[in-house]
């Protein structure tokens, strides 16, 4: 059965002349327990895709089902807890002022846990926190530890799907595997679902099952990471990005 | 444990904080440090601490009753007579006025650093975050009030309410408010669309968890930096109101008062206003000291 089906999704932003169409028409499954990889150039629509699916882009039409539901305008509480997202830019996605403690504490008071002491400690220890970080805040901490952090906040509501948005575009190459490393660990024990945006087609090689690759706001084609391994693209599109990333 | 051998300092210092508590005396030890590196900035806490002092301890520390008059001893000059200040035209000892008058000037000051602020800020993230039509209507009416002259403004004010102080307060917050409003929301337009507020978004929160807890204390403190500049302004303004009565009323001795009851001796005895008027200077000039030694610590966009 599908996790995510996504179908003839239209994203826009702005009113009348100034509409910008960000998505067009994209249409694409997830199956439960796959890893499904978005890659294309920048501004091509597929962290607008994520912001769509999360609420984030308020603007949109199609339609988008969550294990066979369709999902409505307006997302209910338990949406959040089925599904999470991380953010591209650690430096931008945790809060100046809030300590790691703060940051999780209060994720998990929003999803009515009572246990939050406890599970602040796990969720630390799962993301390869100890518990020194704890009550430091986010200019205390490393790029690479910021992005565990967001994924420990991610992970806290226990979600089945995750949104990973370019989770390692702004880190360090040493750190950049790390996290990778991290997130796939994660999956395997946590029976997770990806959805990764990424521009970088080695990440997604690693990471995931099957990928779609866009250009302008088009899905211009869906293959799976074989047939990306054996440079099988049937698209013009597609060749091209393959060629590129071979250097 | 680590403890025993640390120092207090490097307690304070840590990188590794062990409980909610220790990170926030750590972190707020840490704005001090800044802060006190800042000898400008020290000094005009310096002068403020003092005129805590002074208006706490009035009665231990003024020489003579602020309202007794004695008019066979009237506008003595500096030092005659045991009045260090000298005398004004009914006779009161005119340094003993100056510190029960520090007693008006911080009422005032707190009181409309307690009033104008707090509404800019509700109305500005509340403007700023929701949106819209709220935004607008919000907006216009802060534009509105941005409109008047600030002291033309307090003056109808004080004319509809009837002359007082707590009257001049009331006015001068009215008019206070709308840069703090302007501020607010300019600051909550940046916050709202970054990811962080979008990470608190995807965990189900809603606006009043989000401006309260997210976007407050963000906006904070630039007010903060920006009441204590204020600061000086809103003395100025409530001397102006006493000046021209219809601020604090006689016998009262608030500053601005007495320098308009100085006026009239000014080219004789120009002790009577100038003192007042040197003490609305130190102050005025001690807040803006101290604001911008806040800036340096407080602003989040100078640090780190």
């Amino acid at each position: 059965m599908n996790k995510l089906s996504v179908n003839g999704l239209n994203v826009w932003f702005g009113k009348q002349r100034d509409r910008v169409n960000a998505v067009k028409g994209a249409t694409f499954d997830v199956a439960q327990g796959e890893s499904f990889g978005l890659v294309g150039e920048s501004g091509s629509g597929k962290s607008t895709i994520l912001r769509a699916i999360t609420g984030l882009a308020p603007n949109w039409s199609g339609k988008v089902e969550l294990d066979g539901r369709a999902i409505g305008k307006v997302r209910p509480k338990s949406f959040f807890k089925t599904v999470q997202m991380v953010f591209q830019d650690p430096y931008a996605s945790l809060h100046p002022r809030h300590s790691v403690d703060q940051v999780l504490g209060e994720t998990l008071h929003l999803h009515g846990f009572r246990d939050i002491d406890a599970r602040v400690v796990k969720l630390l220890d799962d993301v390869g926190l100890g518990q020194k970080f704890r009550f430091r805040y986010p200019h205390q901490l490393s790029g690479g530890q910021r992005q565990r952090v967001a994924i420990a906040r991610a992970l806290a509501p226990e979600p089945e799907l995750l949104l990973l948005d370019e989770p390692t575009s702004a880190l360090d190459v040493s750190v950049q595997a790390e996290i990778l490393n991290l997130l796939a660990d994660l999956r395997r024990d946590r029976d997770l679902t990806y959805v990764m945006v990424s521009h970088d087609l080695s990440v997604v090689g690693h990471m995931c099952d099957r990928l779609a690759v866009m250009k302008d706001g088009h899905i211009v084609e869906i293959l799976d990471v074989d047939a990306l391994r054996s440079m099988k693209a049937s698209h013009p599109y597609s060749k091209q990005l393959l060629e590129a990333s071979l250097g | 444990m680590m403890a025993e051998t640390q120092t207090l300092r490097e307690w304070l210092l840590t990188e590794t904080p062990t409980s909610r508590r220790h990170a926030k005396i750590s972190a707020v030890y840490q704005g001090w440090l800044s802060f006190r590196s800042n000898t400008m900035a020290m000094i005009g806490l310096a002068i403020l601490v003092l005129l805590v002092f002074v208006a706490a301890a009035a009665p231990l520390l003024s020489p003579h009753d602020p309202f007794v008059q004695d008019l066979g001893n009237r506008l003595l000059p500096l030092g005659t007579g045991g009045h260090i200040l000298g005398t004004d035209s009914l006779g009161r000892d005119i340094l003993s006025r100056l510190i029960y008058g520090a007693r008006i000037t911080l009422y005032i000051v707190a009181l409309v650093a307690l009033i104008a602020p707090i509404a800019g800020l509700l109305v500005g993230t509340v403007s700023g975050y929701v949106g819209g039509w709220t935004d607008t209507v919000l907006m216009r009416v802060t534009d509105i009030f941005l409109a008047f002259p600030r002291l033309v403004l307090a003056l109808a004010f004080v004319a509809a309410l009837g002359a007082g102080i707590e009257n001049a307060v009331l006015a001068i917050s009215l008019t206070a408010w709308p840069p703090y409003a302007r501020i607010a929301r300019a600051e909550t337009l940046t916050i709202r669309s970054s990811d962080f507020i979008s990470a608190i978004q995807l965990q189900g929160a809603g606006p009043l968890r989000i401006i309260t807890g997210h976007i407050w204390p963000l906006c904070i403190s630039s007010l903060i930096v920006r009441v204590t500049l204020d600061m000086a302004g809103i003395i100025l303004a409530a001397a102006g109101l006493g000046f021209l009565g219809l601020g604090a009323q006689p016998p009262s001795p608030e500053w601005g008062a007495m320098i308009s009851e100085g006026r009239r001796f000014i080219l004789d005895h120009w002790w009577v206003a100038t003192m007042p008027g040197l003490a609305i200077f130190t102050v005025s000039l001690a807040f803006n000291l101290l604001g911008d030694g806040l800036r340096d610590v407080l602003d989040p966009k100078a640090g780190e």
